[in-house]
């Protein structure tokens, strides 16, 4: 083995070594990493309790409802699979759609409901111009789930 | 290593390699204005409005660019690192070091323009999810990279403990790339990508492309100027360099 070949296997082996061990860190960091939870992910206990959290998934179809005070806004936010109502005081981001995804940052009361001091709005990878928007088939995009 | 057709390690000498640069600069700056020129009229002038963002989705023909850029670039430069800590040779520390102003360059851009369009369509400027947080921590890599190569003093030194770091840093590569995928995150996942079928329109698509491969043509003419600069510094007391016909008059 000449130097130089012991040189590159240190370097692979090195290179190697961090790569497991950063795997291992972040998937002992797994929990702390998301961004959010998913609505599934909240009903089974998984979000942290009496405590802030970000809860995200779709805006329900036809869920969205301002409250008779004017200012406060509820919707119901789905995975498709469970579903938690969120109220909001405060003005929604422009990108906020029933049917596309959102990101609420709030508590979950003890009735089920939670309450949002931060809503933002979380657009999704599909780039397309209004024409081809009608185009896209109503069943698929309710058959789309959120990413878990 | 003389049996292939090419012989590559004679462009390992920065003596050989200086004059090639020189010559291929202008043939990159040249693409750059080409696929610039016709990446920016597609983006601005054809491609469609988007259905959901209107014209605020525009930002993407320079912000996933840069963002490719800069993680490609840091590839490159730990690519260099490895080749220079291996074989030794004067030149890929070079290249390392001339690479990276590029690419923090490029994650700046990223950065910025990613938090100009946050605001209006998430609604905030920043969040500290795994994708904006991992390449933040590239653009403070490129940072530490270039700190801390010039706080050592002789070049070679320098050189080493810059390919290190370059090093432990390339991890953080495929933690930016596939962070949307491991973990929920407020960014959207890839539009692009090797494994599935682009999801945009056609035009938005070839706008995207073209602007990426001017960013490429950019990034290598830029750092092909670079690297003739720090040769001509760190070799500045070679015969050869004396020799210059540039350097002589």
């Amino acid at each position: 083995m000449k130097p130089r070949h012991k040189r590159f296997a240190l370097i692979g082996g090195g290179v190697a070594v961090l790569g497991i061990a950063a795997a291992l860190v972040l998937n002992a960091f797994q929990s702390n990493l998301v961004f959010f939870f998913t609505p599934t992910q909240v009903a089974a206990g998984e979000a942290p309790k009496g405590k802030t959290f970000r809860i995200g998934g779709m805006v329900k179809e036809g869920s969205l409802k301002r409250q008779p005070d004017g200012l406060t806004m509820q919707f119901i936010v789905t995975d498709t699979a469970k579903e938690f109502p969120v109220a909001y005081t405060g003005i929604l981001p422009d990108l906020f759609r029933e049917g596309k995804g959102v990101v609420a940052q709030g508590k979950l009361g003890e009735n089920g409901l939670f309450t949002a001091s931060e809503v933002l709005a979380k657009h999704d990878e599909n780039y397309m111009p209004p024409e081809a928007q009608h185009a896209v088939d109503q069943a698929h995009k309710a058959a789309k789930t959120v990413k878990q | 290593m003389s049996n292939g057709i090419i012989n590559w390690f004679k462009f390992s000498s920065p003596q050989t390699f200086y004059p090639l640069a020189g010559k291929m600069i202008p043939w990159f700056w040249a693409l750059t204005a080409i696929f610039g020129v016709a990446g920016l009229t597609i983006g601005f002038f054809v491609a469609p409005t988007d259905a959901q963002q209107g014209e605020g989705y525009r930002i993407i023909f320079v912000h996933v660019p840069a963002s490719w850029m800069s993680m490609f670039i840091y590839l490159v430069m730990a690519f260099w690192a490895a080749l220079g800590l291996g074989f030794n040779t004067r030149l890929s520390g070079m290249m390392a070091s001339a690479l990276a102003p590029t690419g923090a360059l490029m994650a700046f851009l990223s950065l910025w323009t990613g938090a100009l369009w946050g605001k209006p369509m998430w609604g905030t400027w920043w969040v500290w999810d795994a994708r904006l947080t991992s390449e933040l921590i590239l653009f403070f890599l490129y940072l530490g990279f270039i700190a801390l190569q010039s706080a050592i003093d002789d070049a070679r030194r320098a050189d080493k403990a810059g390919a290190v770091l370059a090093l432990v840093g390339v991890i953080n590569i495929p933690i930016i790339y596939f962070s949307v995928k491991w973990w929920n995150t407020l960014h959207q996942g890839a539009s692009v990508s090797l494994t599935k079928s682009p999801s945009m329109a056609q035009t938005m698509l070839w706008g995207m492309l073209l602007m990426a491969l001017a960013f490429w043509m950019y990034s290598i003419a830029v750092s092909l100027t670079r690297v003739r600069a720090i040769i001509l510094e760190r070799e500045r007391h070679a015969g050869w360099v004396e020799e210059l016909p540039e350097l002589k008059s």
